[in-house]
């Protein structure tokens, strides 16, 4: 018999019981499908990644205090601020920002609240957040605790619409405030809204915004932007050293936290790792239960057709026609899922990206592994059936009802 | 000439339940070329364990048993596949038709898995077909077997058993399941065959069948109990 022959044996066996043949499967093309959203998932996660290192630029280092003992203020300090950017070298700047809660923002008859950031004059340049209009506040300003602010450009477009915004004044909570400028649009990066937020100078939140006054002068984020890569590490022990001589501690025992941005992106990375873990345990516990479901699929067949296998012996089939005929038909039941698997990771891919739930990118190698491992749970889980129907009794075969 | 058949000391022995039951206990026999043999025997006689060991399908315990003068006993598995395959036709009361293929399809089966000789696609069908109208159902080559009669159904199974020209045809109770005018037309076409030089050795516990044949061995308890000619058929054939 040749294998174009068995092969249209094994396709008749299977359109016969063409619902059985699919709920088989359905193991099968769930395992498929889980191996190529794994894939598409993670590799969707790291150019998520790329993306934000891109926006926040690779050579940014951000201090936090450590966790404070509760009832005390943060260690990291406006002064702190002040003393890095005077000193640390090969750094491009210095930028602290602290967070209130979110305010109402008046002009003429429009008002709505929107988030409000104190900070310092380096944050464009800290952040890569340019200016659209207008000028971003200086260090005279924060001396002088000028009642400035700069918005972001959807605060902007909503509350002027085709009015110029600089030099308006605004309310801001209850201050009086001077538009110093417009920021450009920059979008969200991992979950922050650039455009939907107010800049004020950290001086004037300290003095007209805080309800804590534990707060005052008090920081929970800097971030300094070395000059290259190159500088990074030394511009990283110049921080440490300094902060650890202002705040009287050891570098063995520090008050604040010290990490650059690709810390932070190799703990997101761990996070996709879990996942992707997740998913491959899926995946695989997906293809170990498909590969049974066929192998049971496949028992049932063999008995049911145990006579059929009798009278093919009797004719001359020998023990590796019949093998052969059952473990084709495995591999096709088992290609089937992968085809339909295949099909439903694309989907399913496609799926989430265009919902928005996940960024995933369809990597093409994955389906072909995802297809191949299909055909080797059809083998791997058909071989047992198909050996067992070889290995029958031809008498006991042709006897079976 | 040699015989085409020949058993010595038979001996098959299961050891299903308690006490090992003795199927075969010392058949001797010799079967020549163009002969048309009935075995016949209560069940438990040993016919059909005779009938297996024959077809190739099962091994004696003990014993030897020549198919045209080789030893079918030192076979391997693939010898005895292409021994079923081109040189023994099976002929079973319930017919065995596969359910899914067309009566040409289940004609088709000897050729696919046979190994050697080959023929070629298109001859296949030919081949087929010819076997199929040498049993009168050249017609119903395209119906499956749920749309034929039984006697057709056997017939086809004839075709099947005919179509890689074996020289030993095997019919156990071919007529078991059919009626007696669709038996008569089957036992015709087993005596047709036999009178163009297949020899055909058949099981029933049916003496008008059994009749059809030219020599009638009676089994009992495992062991050949009467061997003859058979009397009233030399009659007909003298008439």
């Amino acid at each position: 018999m040749t294998l174009i022959e068995a092969i249209g044996l094994a396709w008749e066996g299977l359109v016969l019981n063409k619902l059985r043949s699919f709920l088989t499967t359905l193991g099968v093309i769930i395992g498929v499908a889980a191996v190529i959203l794994m894939i598409a998932i993670s590799a969707g996660a790291e150019a998520a990644i790329a993306d934000q290192i891109n926006a926040l630029g690779a050579d940014l280092i951000i201090i936090t205090p450590t966790r404070g003992i509760p009832g005390r203020p943060p260690t990291l300090v406006y002064d702190d601020v002040l003393a890095l950017a005077q000193s640390v070298k090969g750094i491009k700047g210095v930028a602290a920002e602290q967070i209130v809660a979110d305010q109402l923002i008046k002009w003429g008859n429009v008002s709505f609240t929107a988030p409000t950031l104190g900070t310092t004059p380096d944050f464009p340049l800290v952040r890569e957040a340019p200016l659209g209009v207008g000028r971003f506040f200086t260090q005279a300003d924060l001396d002088r605790k000028s009642k400035v602010v700069v918005l972001g450009s959807k605060v902007a477009q909503d509350l002027f619409g085709d009015v110029s915004p600089v030099d308006q004044e605004i309310v801001l909570g209850t201050t009086r405030l001077t538009v110093l400028g417009v920021m450009a649009p920059k979008g969200k990066v991992a979950d922050t809204d650039y455009d939907d937020r107010v800049y004020i100078p950290l001086t004037v939140l300290y003095q007209r915004f805080l309800t804590n006054p534990m707060m005052n002068n008090r920081l929970r984020t800097v971030f300094v932007q070395a000059t290259s890569r190159e500088t990074l590490d030394s511009a990283l022990g110049q921080i440490k050293s300094i902060l650890a001589q202002r705040h009287g501690v050891t570098l063995g025992n520090p008050d604040f936290i010290v990490q650059t941005q690709e810390d932070i992106i190799k703990t997101q990375q761990a996070t996709t790792e879990t996942f992707r873990t997740l998913l491959a345990w899926v995946a695989a516990v997906s293809l170990l239960v498909g590969g049974i479901g066929i192998m049971n699929i496949m028992l049932v067949s063999v008995t049911e057709r145990t006579r059929e296998i009798g009278v093919r012996v009797s004719i001359g089939a020998r023990p590796q026609d019949v093998r052969r005929q059952f473990l084709l038909e495995a591999l096709m039941l088992s290609l089937f899922g992968g085809l339909v698997g295949v099909l439903a990771g694309i989907g399913g891919a496609w799926l989430f990206d265009e919902t928005g739930a996940m960024r995933t990118v369809l990597i093409p190698w994955s389906l072909g592994l995802a297809f191949a491992a299909s055909a080797v749970v059809g083998i791997f889980f058909g071989y047992f059936p198909a050996t067992k129907a070889a290995n029958l009794d031809p008498i006991e075969a042709l006897r079976h009802e | 000439m040699d015989p085409i058949i020949r058993v010595e000391q038979l001996v098959k022995i299961y050891d299903t339940g308690e006490v090992p039951l003795r199927a075969l206990d010392g058949v001797s026999l010799d079967i020549a070329r163009g002969e048309f043999v009935a075995i016949m025997g209560h069940s438990g006689s040993g016919k059909s364990t005779l009938m297996n060991v024959l077809g190739a399908l099962d091994r004696p315990t003990e014993g030897c048993y020549l198919l045209e003068g080789e030893d079918v006993g030192e076979m391997e598995v693939e010898e005895l596949a292409d021994l079923r395959n081109r040189r023994i036709g099976f002929i079973f009361q319930s017919f065995n038709l596969l359910p899914r293929l067309t009566a040409l399809q289940n004609v088709m089966l000897p050729i696919r898995y046979r190994v050697e000789n080959r023929i070629s696609a298109e001859a296949r069908e030919d081949a087929c077909i010819a076997a199929l109208e040498s049993v009168g159902l050249g017609e119903r080559a395209h119906h499956r077997p749920n749309q034929l009669s039984g006697g057709q159904q056997q017939r086809v199974a004839i075709a099947r058993a005919l179509v890689n020209h074996p020289s030993l045809l095997l019919a156990d109770e071919p007529t078991g399941n059919l009626d007696s005018k669709s038996s008569e037309e089957i036992m015709g076409i087993l005596e047709s065959l036999n009178r163009q030089g297949v020899t055909i050795v058949m099981v029933t516990h049916e003496s008008d069948i059994a009749n059809h044949a030219g020599r009638i061995i009676h089994m009992k308890d495992g062991k050949i109990f009467s061997d003859g000619h058979n009397g009233k058929k030399r009659k007909e054939i003298a008439v």
